[in-house]
């Protein structure tokens, strides 16, 4: 899918080595492959929204920025739950869809259902093409 | 032994000794405070942050590395934690 992923939370680059060897690389053959970046006092993740000053962490936040550096699209969630790797990855590919093709994707949509052209044409007529 | 219960991000309550007086503190800490904000449709704000990356040991990354690409930003609250 051509993306670079980045992780990123309070600790440090040090630590991030330490899980890498001692844990994730048990979970994932040969680890994690991408960079594991230390946010230091969460000066990042505060200006991303995601810095629970009382906690000392970044929380849980999940950004797609494209290829001309625009967020698309944001997840955030309170520590107790975890992300859904399938919703990032169906955003992704109808960000990437509607960027090649610039057609829309519905509420609901999965890849490989039908993506609408917005236009004169499919007003009021979304009802015809659009049957989940 | 009976398992310790640790959650995810609950501070620690620091010092654990009664509060004798509270006192008004002159004291102030200079903070930088950035006037931005991560919005959807905005330009991502860029930033540089220490990083491990597998084979590679330890190098600076700059968001703006990865400009041209699709990128997944991803933060999380802590290293060796359960979710």
């Amino acid at each position: 899918m051509g993306v670079e992923v980045l992780s990123a939370s309070t600790d440090s680059r040090f630590v991030h080595k330490i899980w890498q060897e001692q844990e994730l690389s048990k979970m994932i053959q040969g680890g994690v492959p991408f960079p594991m970046l230390a946010d230091a006092g969460g000066k990042i993740g505060a200006i991303y929204g995601v810095y629970d000053e009382l906690a000392g962490v970044d929380i849980r936040g999940r950004f797609i920025i494209d290829p001309d550096f625009v967020i698309r699209a944001m997840e955030v969630l309170t520590p107790e739950v975890g992300r859904n790797p399938k919703e990032l990855l169906r955003q992704l590919k109808a960000f990437q869809h509607n960027r090649a093709t610039g057609e829309v994707m519905p509420s609901g949509w999965e890849p490989g259902q039908v993506t609408l052209k917005p236009g004169p044409a499919l007003v009021g007529k979304v009802w015809e093409v659009w049957k989940p | 032994m009976a398992e310790l219960k640790d959650g995810c991000v609950t501070p620690a309550r620091g010092p654990i000794v009664p509060v004798t007086e509270k006192i008004q503190t002159e004291l102030t800490f200079e903070k930088e405070v950035y006037k931005v904000n991560a919005r959807v449709g905005q330009t991502a704000i860029d930033f540089e942050a220490n990083a491990f990356i597998e084979g590679k040991g330890f190098q600076p990354v700059k968001l703006s590395d990865y400009k041209g690409k699709w990128i997944v930003l991803c933060f999380y609250p802590g290293d060796f934690t359960f979710v």
